[in-house]
Parts: structure tokens; sequence; C-alpha cells
């Protein structure tokens, strides 16, 4: 299946920062004795080849391994940066496979170990890896069950399988790991193999406490961060005073003499490692060094006209006509709508640990994507990618900030220099400024409705920030959106839900307006226009949960409601706010999310993915932006940008949709979609003020 | 550099060669290595570097490991006994309080600083003892729940 990757994930079509020179060595990868089964992704031979290279990998999706002890080992390239999937990964085996779940492990994110695999984003694990690894756990219980019957000489639908045990008809019983003993049996599938439905999942669709979260609560559990190899030293990068500056002139010879201390310089990259941190950090304060400025940039201020102005091409996707529906308008309304960049701030900043060892290149580090991660250390060191092996410890978040190799491209070329392990930690202060932010969007919208509520025209634009959920869930006869890439001051990329969040705020926000305009109540006129029974279906919720009609209005108080989907999962946000248009303040009352994606895995995980959502859209909603001027960023410390704590979380009510009858899409991103608009609707309930900004409140409630 | 400089961390004493500037969180983790406490932001905004100092929360990250003395530091490491986790660190697994756990750490050594303080303490109490900590995956609904969990079953018996 080809995957179809948005615009807006800018970071992955960025070059390389630095190239260096480097060379080469060779590496065979082993495979386990006991029952392996191996995932096609695509039909492809029967026969597992060992050696076969990119085409093979590109085939094999997962493999799993049932060793003589009857441990159950799942590979798998995917990634754990807090959504919890080595959890809901670990239930659908233990469900499909008949075991405990206590007996299942997961490796996760080693490029040496685990088959190739575009990344962990865009919501596919469970919706992709979760029904792979499910056929192959289907599989694997048919390899065994069909090694009882052989040993027992019965025939092998007879035979169940539970608890990690095979029992016959007469009450024998022989552990799997048993019947595997002395045995290597390799077997290839591919996506026919049919697995239990929703109805009959047991450990699946029911709580599993976190897998490995004792080893967090502990303090055992060891980021990037926080490995340690003999010999390893600490590395510092040297950053440019302002984006686009290219260093004129270095000098590292007083760094250089401190003891222990190594200085690098290969272009425009420059950096040290030593023994310590704080020497590090010395080291790097000796580099004398001099800049050339880049050209004058934009600033937070200006950078809307500026991505209007440079906005290029766009195909527009359109049905019928706007003018004939602007035309067959009563109220018509055009407005502009923007989102600023804001940060990911992933609490464990980018880390990766390198070591050379015989030419070959290990690192450790945090990263959403470990294949391209390899893909671009190979290209940066110029070895070959099979002399590259990441492996990735779960990670402290990304929200769609880790897809790059920034922070192991440094470390790699620091202990290529040092001749030993290097690790690099960013601070904040880099996390802030070196990572890619969400993009600023500037949205146009033009729109046409009749007074009976019938939506007749719509017509929406997207500079720079891209184009998920850029269409509209509503009906409309005529429609037109497009989004135009434009040129942008500040490093862009992925962040959860892409550009799902501005363009939802906007259409949204619109709506309420155009609502307004018919003077039509808001979760009415939406209803009116939605034909899409699943959106509508969490929005009913939603609002039902929120007792949306039977709110009465009070002074200073206002609700406000949005829907959307995106990548599978709907969402619907009830608000309620309190407002003080003289103190400029706003409180939000409370929320109630409903969210709907297919059959619910892991009902506990998806809980506190769709509250994370929430509580994290609430940042980007009301205050969260970054400020710059001239290439430099303004706030790059927690203490100068705002992100959510425990005072800023009001009541969240979630509720969630179980459909077993539908496929289950992933859940991490798309709850976050909705809670600015239904915030900003509510604020104009409350105050009479409309924010067509995000965010939306971020110095307080001032007048547009 | 002072050397042999003493400390007491989790009921053990250390003897550690440091500049006295030095940050008590890259004592801990760099000398002692327990990398429990995390390096969050450097300026004492996040809390994931928290860790009691004399039975008071303290910002490791911006607490010179000079000014600390021979009062009795506690990590997260430091909170289970004998194999058996603290009242608020089996709360947050049983809440599942957390997603990618980098703040964990900080959010159970400050919570277990509150609990000593004030056993019974109300959701506002919580929030307000907490809001020094940062959550950016959102759980704090469930640290909260987490929290009051504890301070239950250590009134319905303490550890155990």
């Amino acid at each position: 299946m080809a995957e179809r990757i948005e615009p807006e994930r800018y970071e992955f079509t960025e070059p390389a920062r630095y190239r260096f020179d480097l060379n080469r060595r060779q590496f065979l990868e082993a495979t386990g004795a006991g029952v392996v089964v191996l995932l096609a992704a695509r039909p492809g031979p029967a026969v597992f080849a060992e050696g076969d290279d990119e085409a093979q990998e590109d085939r094999i999706s997962a493999w799993l391994h049932v060793a003589e002890d009857g441990a159950v080992t799942v590979y798998t390239g995917k990634v754990e940066v807090g959504q919890d999937i080595r959890t809901s990964l670990t239930q659908t085996v233990a469900d499909e496979l008949h075991v405990s779940p206590a007996v299942v492990k997961l490796v996760m994110g080693d490029t040496d170990l685990t088959p190739y695999d575009a990344g962990t984003f865009g919501s596919r694990t469970t919706p992709q890896m979760g029904p792979q690894l499910r056929r192959a756990s289907a599989a694997a219980r048919a390899v065994l069950l069909g090694l009882a019957a052989q040993r027992w000489s019965v025939d092998a639908g007879t035979l169940s399988l539970a608890d990690g045990r095979v029992r016959d008809a007469s009450g024998r019983t022989i552990g799997i790991g048993e019947l595997t003993a002395g045995e290597r049996l390799v077997q290839t599938i591919d996506a026919s193999v049919s697995t239990m439905p929703a109805e009959r999942w047991t450990v699946a669709g029911a709580p599993l406490e976190k897998v490995a979260g004792r080893d967090i609560v502990t303090g055992r559990h060891r980021y990037t961060a926080d490995l340690r190899v003999p010999g390893m030293l600490i590395g510092r990068v040297l950053r440019a005073p302002a984006f686009g500056a290219t260093l004129a002139s270095f000098d590292g010879g007083a760094a250089q003499a401190l003891a222990g201390v190594v200085v690098v310089r290969d272009g425009d990259f420059a950096g040290v490692a030593a023994p310590d941190e704080l020497s590090a950090n010395r080291a790097l304060a000796l580099l004398r060094t001099q800049w050339t400025p880049a050209p004058s940039q934009p600033s937070h201020r200006d950078v809307f006209e500026h991505l209007k102005r440079t906005g290029s091409g766009g195909r527009p996707t359109a049905r019928g006509s706007i003018e004939a529906g602007l035309a067959a308008a009563d109220e018509r309304l055009e407005a502009t709508y923007a989102t600023a960049y804001i940060a990911h701030v992933p609490l464990e900043p980018r880390a990766a640990l390198a070591q050379w060892q015989d030419g070959r290149l290990t690192v450790w580090t945090g990263t959403q994507r470990p294949f391209s991660v390899r893909t671009e250390l190979a290209q940066a060191m110029r070895v070959p990618a099979e002399d590259v092996r990441v492996i990735v410890p779960d990670t402290g978040s990304g929200y769609g900030g880790k897809h790059t190799g920034d922070a192991a491209v440094e470390a790699a070329r620091l202990a290529r220099a040092a001749g030993r392990p290097v690790r690099v930690v960013w601070t904040r202060e880099e996390e802030f400024t070196w990572a890619y932010f969400r993009p600023a969007a500037h949205i146009e919208i033009r729109s046409g409705a009749r007074r009976d509520g019938t939506l007749t025209a719509w017509e929406m634009h997207n500079w720079n920030s891209g184009a998920s959920a850029l269409r509209t869930p509503y009906d409309v006869a005529n429609d037109v959106t497009a989004f135009h890439p434009s040129d942008t001051p500040l490093r862009q990329g992925s962040y959860r839900a892409l550009a799902a969040t501005a363009n939802t705020f906007a259409r949204e926000s619109h709506l309420d307006e155009l609502a307004a305009r018919v003077g039509m109540d808001p979760l009415a006129f939406r209803v009116r226009n939605l034909s899409d029974a699943r959106l509508r279906a969490v929005l009913v919720a939603a609002a039902e949960r929120f007792r949306w009609n039977d709110w009465s209005a009070s002074t200073g108080r206002g609700i406000g409601i949005a829907c959307g989907t995106e990548k599978g999962g709907y969402a619907a946000t009830c608000a309620e706010v309190e407002t003080d248009a003289a103190r400029g303040s706003v409180r939000i009352v409370r929320i109630v999310q409903a969210f709907e994606c297919g059959a619910i895995v892991n009902p506990v995980g998806l809980r506190n993915q769709v509250e994370g959502a929430v509580v994290m859209g609430l940042g980007g909603a009301l205050f969260e932006a970054i400020e710059f001027e001239d290439g430099r960023i303004l706030n790059p410390r927690l203490s100068q940008y705002r992100v959510p704590r425990q005072s800023d979380v009001p009541p969240i009510e979630t509720v969630l949709l179980d459909r077993k009858d539908l496929p289950s899409a992933g859940a991490g991103e798309t709850p976050i979609i909705t809670v600015a608009p239904a915030l900003g609707n509510a604020i104009f309930r409350a105050s009479g003020i409309r924010l067509r900004s995000l965010p939306l409140v971020p110095h307080g409630l001032q007048a547009g | 550099m002072v050397a042999g400089m003493d400390l007491h961390v989790n009921g053990r004493n250390h003897s550690v060669d440091a500049d006295p500037a030095k940050p008590l969180l890259l004592v801990l983790r760099e000398d002692l290595d327990l990398t429990g406490s995390k390096h969050g932001c450097g300026e004492g905004q996040c809390g994931a570097c928290t860790v009691l100092l004399d039975g008071r929360p303290v910002r490791s990250c911006i607490t010179p490991v000079g000014e600390v003395g021979a009062r009795p530091v506690v990590t997260v490491e430091g909170l289970e006994r004998e194999g058996e986790l603290h009242p608020v660190q089996r709360a947050f697994l049983e809440e599942t309080a957390m997603q990618c756990g980098y703040c964990t750490a900080g959010m159970i050594v400050a919570a277990a600083a509150l609990l000593d303080r004030e056993s019974s303490p109300g959701a506002d109490e919580i929030r307000r003892a907490l809001e020094g900590n940062v959550c950016r995956c959102g759980a704090y609904p469930r640290i909260v729940a987490a929290v009051e969990r504890a301070a239950r079953v250590a009134a319905e018996g303490g550890r155990g």
C-alpha cells in the first residue's frame, strides 16, 4: 500500500544539514530459534532469504518469535514516545496468540533487529501495525497448533490454545515453548491471514497496566539522555547567533587546551566533546567565532503577510461553482484566520549517544523515524546504511517533533573526531531554536448560506501550514479548497495532527459566524449540513453529555462547539468559558470531548491520549506562540514560552464511542483539532469578541 | 573543585569530587549515576529534576551541590523500599498517570513531598503543589487522581 505523505511534513524533504567523510563495513543480522513468523506488507515470495536487502526490507513489516521457553518477542520498527503503543500492541499480540501479556516482549525501533518502518507518525500504528501483528500472531498460533497436532497425531481442529498452552479434547496440555523446542520454523505470511473480530477480543479492548510503567515510576527506565557507555564524552554543538548565519572565522585553540577536550570544525559545523558536562560547556564558551549574518528576515509580527505574498501554486479541488453558490446565499461571509508557529516542547530534549566500533556506527537516539535517521547518518557520515545501527529507547515524547536525526548526526560527527563515544543532549534553548516548528497558517474563507441554514458555498485557502482536514466535511454543493506552500522564515515540520488544527479552527470558527448570520444555533446549523454519520454521532454525543441544549446564558459565560475528522478519527468538543472583558481574563469552566476511532484497543490508553490532546490543544489555542525576529527566537525558554500547567486544565469529560464494527484508527492526534475552535466560539458567545488568530488570548482577552 | 564532598543521598553516604557550583542534578546523574531525575529546562521551570532536600521539594537543576551540605537528598530512586513501591508510585501506575514518563519522576517526588506535609490534600491543593511540574503529554487530570488515590491508600494503612 502506497503511503500518502502530507505536504506539510516539511522536515521529510529537507536537505541534509551536514555531510561528512568516513568508511565502510558490512554486517549481517541473525534471527533466533523457535517459531518465526515474518509478516509481508505486500504479497511476495513465501520464503524469507536472509541477507536480502532493501527490497526484502521493504516487504517485511514485522516479525514475531516464539522461543523455546514460551517467550514471545515481537519486532517492530515502531517506537514508543508516550502514545503507549508498547502496551496496545502487546495487548493485540497476547489477544490473538492466546498468551498472557506478561510473556510478550516488544523490541521496537532498532534498525538491526526490527524490519524497515517509515516511522511512527500519522496515527498509523493502530490501523496498520496493529492488524499486521494480529495476523502474525494468528499465523503463529496456527503453526503452534499444527505442531501439537503432529506431536499427538490428532486433528489440529480439535485443539485449542489458551494462556500459552495447547489443549486437546482429552484435556492433555503442552506449553507452546515446549512445542518449538529444537525446531526452527520460519513462516512468511501476507495480509490474507484471518484474525478474530473485535467482538471476540479479551485482552485487547480492556485496560492493561502500562507495559514498562514500573520502570518509569521508579526512575529505572533509561531515556537516551540517561544512557552512558564506557569512555563516553559529553558533546556540545556551536550554534549560529541567527538562522542563516555562516561561520566566517573560527578559533578553537583555547578550548582545545582544556584537559580531555576535543574540538571539531567541519564546514559550518563546529562542536566540542569533553569528559563531563561542565567542561563541555566551558569549552564551548571558549570557541572564538565570527559569523556572517544572513539578510533581514520576517518577524512574528509581519510573517502572515509574508506567507501570503510568497505563496505559490496549490491545485484547488473544486466541485460546483462558488459564484453560483454565493449568488444562491442569503448571507455571505469572508474572513481571514491565522495560526502562529508553535514549538513541540517535548520534555525530553533531542538527545543521541553515538559510538563507533570497527568502523560501524551505533546511535541511540529518541526519534520517531529510526530508519530515516539511519539514512540521514549514512549520508552525513558517508558510510553505507548497513554500517549504521539506530536504536530508539522509549522516548520522552515527540508530538511529530522528532522525525529528524539532528542530535544523532552531531553526536556521530563528534564521536568520530574524538575516537570515543559521545552523547549530545540539547539544552532547552537549543530545542526551542534548532528543532522545527508547527508551521504558521494564513487562511482565507469565503462562504454563503441560505436563511434556512443550508450551506451553499465554501471556499477555503491555506497558506503555508498544510492541507490536512482542508476539505470541508459538511455537505455543500459548491466548494473550492486549496493549499499554497509559502516561503517560511522558520524551519517547520510535522506537529501532532498537522494542519488539521489550523484548518479545523478556521472552518469551525467561520461556521459559527455564519450560523449567527442566519440566526441558527451553532449545533443545529452544523447538524443541518452534516450527513457524515460518524461525525454527526460524535458531535451529538459531545452536545448531549455537555447538555448543550439545556444551557442557560449568564453574564460573562459562553459555550462553544466544534467538530472535525482526520486520519480516521472523529472528534467533537464542547467548551464553556467565563470571560471578564474589563480584566481581560478567560477561564475555561469545563470541556466535553467526544471521540470515535473505530474499535477501541486500549481504553485507558485511549482516554489518556484524548485528554492529553485536549490539554496540549489548550496551549496552542490560548497562549502558545513562538516570537522571532531577524532569524532569532525571542522566547526560547520555558520561562518565556508558556505551556499548559495544572491550573490551566479545566474539568475534562471524555466520551469515547466504541465502534466494534469498524477498524481501529489511531488516536494520538485527531482529538486535538477541535479544541481551539470550541474555545474561540465560546469566548465569542461570552464576550462578543470574535478571535480569528491562534493563540486566542496570549496577552489576555482583547478585542479583535 | 572540592575533593571529597560528603553527600547523603537516598539513605547512603557518598563522597563526591565536584565544583560547588555544579548543579545537584548533574552530580546525581553524572557522579552517582542516579538518572531518574531528569533535565528538562535548566532553569527550574519544568520540575522534571525535582528531588527532596531535607524533605522539601527543590529543583535540583538550579541547586548548587555546594549548598546541599549535610542535608539528606531523596530522589525517585529512593522512594521504593525493598522492592515495595511508594504509595504515590503505585498510584501513578494504577491510574496510568503518565504517557512518555519523562516528567513522572519529578512529579512523583513533588507529590510525595506534598503527602508528607499534608496527608489528605484536596484536588485544588494537589494542583497548586504540582503547578511547577510540566507534563507536556497533558496527563494532569490523571496525576491529580493518582495523588488522591495515594492519599486514600496511605490513610487506610500507610505503605503496604
